[in-house]
């Protein structure tokens, strides 16, 4: 059934790493096959961060031969970035096999992302100049303490916990989904798409890359597509409401949004409180509770509601 | 049965024919009405393992490092010892809260639900200062549950007696499968309220969303607000005196009463022109016929 959580921090940074975390972990009953999270600190202008996975967790048992492997294809990413003209300034194996990167670079970066993920087994999680997208298998405090996301300061934040149903249990099957190329995107989904094969051809044929089976990835597709075509984000949230079918709640962050869109049915739980200072929604109103445990407010949106939030 | 033969089964009316076989052709039309809303009727009933509570033996019970179970452990315990009035502090959210008590009791519940709180209840009366989560009062039997904040989807879904009041505005398929009871919504309801209502009122004071009452079986909805659609097979209907005294003992009671009255209501109730507990099946309409 998957349980999502989002919260947005109104003008002010705070300890967002550790809030998602207390979310996601009162959300764990909901999903414990892998947690994953998209936060977003001070963007900083000039600089990327890049994370990326070179292999998958499953992967580290097979012997030797993997350890070898992913040293070549860290090497050739690195190449290949070089080429690009990108500087790296850090880099930091979190994992053997989840790297991330801070670099500058001058031009597209959506091009050097295409070339990046040509080495095979290569997949980039996240780009952008305040965007952190970390998911691993295991719940919201094993991912947490793995990633050191505990002392992680920003705005706002999503995450996702999985239960996976359609699609099997490893990373690049976990949320949230980058919205690649599309800097500082990120979209966590509960819900099934029932056109998922048809809109994946069609965002196949317009050029889209999909590197899963999982049909929440379709949602962060979907979103780049439209953010490239200069739709606005509440225009896409609204947009796909008509365009995807099936039962879904979905939330989407840009570097200083926070969106969610609800389908038609509103099959798909998600609680909603709002202050002057914070917004924060989940699946339940238990991970609300999680960072707020006094007495709140809380709502339900209801079907066909789409929802916007500022930093 | 046995005894019976084709030639007496042919004599028969299908009334009779349907009753020799074992299948009912009850006519549900209006019988809810007239027989759950009796003014000087009282509920009464108690399970004979019941326990006897003493409504003034207050306990609190802090539910902060509790687990569901425990929680509800709890409140049996209590209720063993005697207690009639038990308090729940710091429920936070929490799921399952105050499932399946059979018995009478004041439980008040300081703070919000999570999932399916006081679900499958018979008898008790839950007043809750806060939220509750989905499927509120799911399958509850009788008893009172007031709460004062919002709630979540399908509250009271297949409910089948007593009152479930929700002071604020509830999310979507309130009362679907309704069985029986009364679900009163102080503010506004979702997409899909009603649906496939079988028995029981439903009072929603504010607006209804889109597919009120779809393919309802029976039952009344009453709206105060705007409804945004109906449902398939769902049909406005005339407001009637005994609506209107109903109505009006019933918000009286919880505080709920519009200052312009109950005349602005609207009723929604079925049309029965799908498949209704009325008809037979074909494949048992060609056994008789």
């Amino acid at each position: 059934m998957c349980g999502i959580a989002g919260l947005i921090h109104k003008g002010k940074s705070a300890n967002v790493g550790s809030e998602m975390t207390a979310m996601l972990q009162a959300l764990k009953h909901r999903g414990p096959d892998s947690t994953g999270y998209a936060v977003y600190g001070e963007p900083t202008e000039g600089d990327y961060v890049m994370r990326l996975k070179v292999a998958e967790a499953e992967d580290m048992g097979r012997g030797r031969g993997v350890h070898k492997l992913i040293e070549t294809r860290i090497a050739d990413v690195e190449e290949i970035m070089e080429e690009a003209g990108a500087k790296v300034k850090s880099r930091e194996a979190v994992t053997e096999y989840a790297l991330r990167y801070v670099l500058t670079h001058e031009g597209n970066t959506g091009d050097m992302a295409k070339s990046i993920e040509e080495v095979d087994g290569v997949e980039i999680l996240s780009m952008g100049n305040g965007l952190e997208l970390i998911k691993d298998l295991g719940d919201a405090t094993v991912v947490s303490e793995m990633y050191g996301l505990m002392d992680f300061k920003g705005t706002h934040g999503i995450g996702h916990t999985r239960m996976a149903t359609e699609s099997d249990v490893d990373i690049k099957s976990a949320h949230p989904y980058w919205a690649f190329p599309y800097n500082d995107v990120s979209v966590v989904h509960n819900g099934q798409i029932t056109n998922y094969w048809i809109m994946r051809r069609e965002m196949e044929r317009k050029g889209h890359r999909f590197m899963s089976n999982c049909d929440s990835e379709l949602l962060a597709v979907y979103t780049a597509h439209n953010l490239s075509n200069g739709i606005s984000l509440e225009d896409s949230l609204r947009q796909s409401i008509d365009e995807i079918d099936g039962v879904f709640t979905y939330l989407v962050a840009t570097k200083d949004q926070l969106g969610m869109a609800k389908d038609t049915m509103a099959a798909k739980p998600l609680v909603l409180y709002e202050s002057d200072d914070l917004i924060a929604m989940a699946s339940e109103e238990v991970a609300i509770r999680a960072i707020l445990p006094e007495e709140i407010d809380t709502t339900d949106p209801y079907d066909e509601e789409v929802r916007v939030w500022q930093a | 049965m046995a005894s019976m033969t084709d030639d007496d089964l042919k004599q028969m009316s299908q009334d009779e024919r349907a009753k020799a076989l074992g299948m009912t052709t009850e006519q549900l039309t209006g019988k809810s009405l007239y027989i759950e809303f009796d003014p000087e009727a009282s509920e009464r009933y108690t399970y004979p393992w019941s326990h006897d509570v003493d409504f003034n033996k207050r306990t609190e019970i802090d539910t902060d490092t509790l687990s569901t179970t425990e929680m509800n452990s709890a409140i049996r315990d209590r209720m063993k010892e005697g207690y009639g009035t038990i308090v729940l502090k710091n429920p936070r959210g929490k799921h399952s809260l105050g499932v399946g008590i059979l018995n009478k009791l004041n439980l008040i519940v300081e703070g919000s639900c999570g999932y399916f709180g006081v679900g499958l209840i018979d008898g008790p009366n839950v007043r809750i200062t806060g939220r509750v989560g989905w499927s509120c009062g799911e399958n509850m039997m009788a008893g009172t549950v007031v709460i004062e904040k919002n709630a979540g989807s399908t509250f009271g879904a297949a409910m089948r007696g007593g009152d479930l009041v929700c002071r604020g505005s509830v999310g979507s398929r309130t009362g679907i499968d309704q069985k029986g009871g009364t679900i009163i919504v102080g503010g506004d309801t979702g997409a899909l309220s009603g649906f496939m209502m079988q028995r029981g009122r439903m009072v929603v004071c504010g607006n209804a969303g889109k597919n009120l009452g779809d393919s309802m079986y029976d039952g009344t909805i009453f709206v105060g607000g705007e409804i945004r659609s109906l449902g398939v097979d769902a049909i406005e209907a005339e407001l009637t005196d005994l609506d209107r005294q109903w109505l009006t003992r019933k918000l009286t009671q919880y505080g709920l009463m519009p200052d312009k009255g109950v005349d602005h209501f609207t009723k929604v109730v079925a049309g029965k022109q799908l498949w209704n507990y009325d008809n037979l099946e074909p494949s048992e309409k060609k056994l008789i016929l």
